[in-house]
């Protein structure tokens, strides 16, 4: 199978083939990447983050829904955590969006974090991209249940959603870095429990002290479980779009997630490349034990490795 | 290459136990496999869940030994013609002593019986999963 191709074409099969090569890094996927990566940027990428247990997945679910309505082709990549111990992972996402696993025009693929700890794993941005190019109109990222530091959704969405519900703290939570510096849009959920109306009034006034933008953020209230507030969500989402696209700003995203990925890149293929070179004539072992035994410093140590590395030439 | 072993695991139909399934889907967890976990599902769901994930191995447990032969017939139907036949199937629960042999025969490439050890299950997979 040509994978390229066939991706392209929209051929499923295909699409969930290039996820795994990418997760798995398989050297093939670079090349595929390339081919894929001109039919890119017509997409638009959605992320829904919050605590877990808020309701991201039920909420994904009835924004599919809504979103095949109006006749759009949606892709979720729904992200779980990876056991730091054992590298497995129960990825329990999909089974909230049980009603679009039949529908031709819906793709959900569930992912682990793989070591990441972001909020996201490392191939998302890759996947994304898979997706775009085989043509889905719009990409829903669901992070792992994020809490206040998980925050790198902000850097690959075009609109981030953060969820929350009732309860979860007074005013001073929503004062603090992270979390609450990065939605387009905030959504409390499960806005039938009591104490909905204060969290709504709480995140308005942090809203009041946000940086003046021309983006007019709202607290909009669902009820992912009973469909309630996921037509205003989604008027509220292509609101974004449209004043990303008016006022350049998708532009502006696109640049901050493209030199994000870029450095990363990068910097992964220094790290490998010069971990290659130390470990392998065991030069690295030598050194940690000058420096467990008190002969030189970490410091110095780094500088000296730097230091004798052969520029590539 | 950094592989890693992807299982969906499921229960046929209405099925309501889950405590047997709870407990393999952790032992999956803890032997390093990524398991996605779908519930109750009927064999179109399962099938089309296999394509889009990716998944190495299909994990379907049933104790309603009644449906479980005919549902499991219909799957293996729809993982053919989808040409998922690459993909290791396993089930676990109850069917009539009978119809064993039929499991094997309709494509089930092993069935773990009540009071199987969890391990044998996680070490089966590894052992077996396709290249």
């Amino acid at each position: 199978m040509d994978i390229a191709k066939e991706v392209l074409n929209g051929n499923k099969r295909a699409v969930s083939r290039m996820i795994t090569l990418i997760e798995n890094k398989d050297p093939v996927a670079k090349e595929i990447i390339n081919e894929l990566y001109p039919h890119t940027g017509s997409g638009k990428i959605v992320g829904i983050t919050g605590p877990p247990g808020v309701g991201k997945s039920t909420l994904v679910d009835q924004m599919i829904k809504e979103w095949r309505k109006r006749d759009k082709k949606i892709a979720v990549v729904a992200i779980d955590p990876t056991s730091p111990f054992h590298g497995g992972a129960i990825l329990g996402d999909r089974i909230r969006m049980q009603d679009n696993f039949l529908d031709e025009n819906v793709f959900i693929r569930s992912m682990g974090t793989r070591g990441a700890y972001g909020g996201l794993s490392k191939s998302t941005g890759e996947a994304v991209n898979v997706f775009d190019a085989a043509g889905y109109d719009i990409i829903l990222i669901e992070t792992v249940g994020a809490g206040q530091v998980e925050v790198d959704i902000a850097k690959l969405a075009h609109t981030t959603t953060v969820v929350v519900v009732p309860g979860l703290g007074d005013a001073i939570q929503t004062m603090k870095a992270g979390m609450f510096e990065i939605p387009d849009i905030i959504v409390v959920n499960k806005a039938d429990l009591t104490g909905a109306d204060d969290a709504v009034m709480e995140l308005e006034l942090m809203l009041a002290w946000a940086p003046k933008i021309e983006w007019k953020m709202s607290v909009l209230k669902t009820i992912a479980l009973e469909n309630d507030g996921i037509e205003e969500l989604l008027d509220e989402v292509e609101r974004h779009w449209k004043y990303l696209e008016e006022t350049g700003m998708l532009y502006k995203r696109e640049e901050t997630r493209y030199e994000e990925e870029l450095v990363d890149l990068v910097t992964e293929n220094i790290k490998e490349s010069v971990l290659k070179e130390i470990k392998s004539n065991g030069k690295l072992d030598m050194i940690v034990k000058k420096i467990v035994s008190r002969k030189i410093t970490p410091y110095t140590a780094a500088d000296e490795i730097l230091a004798g590395l052969k520029p590539n030439k | 290459m950094e592989r890693k072993i992807r299982v969906l695991t499921a229960k046929l139909g209405f099925d309501m136990h889950n405590r047997g399934m709870s407990v393999v889907n952790r032992a999956l967890r803890d032997g390093g496999t990524e398991v996605v976990y779908i519930g109750n599902q009927f064999p179109e769901g399962i099938a089309e869940t296999a394509l889009q994930e990716d998944v190495d191995v299909i994990g379907i447990s049933s104790l309603n030994s009644a449906s479980s032969l005919e549902l499991m017939e219909r799957v293996m139907g729809i993982i053919k013609k989808k040409h998922l036949e690459d993909k290791l199937v396993i089930f676990g629960g109850i069917v009539l002593p009978d119809d064993v042999p039929k499991l094997k025969e309709m494509g089930v490439n092993e069935y773990f019986p009540p009071g199987s050890n969890v391990d044998s299950i996680v070490s089966y997979i590894k052992e077996n999963v396709p290249q």
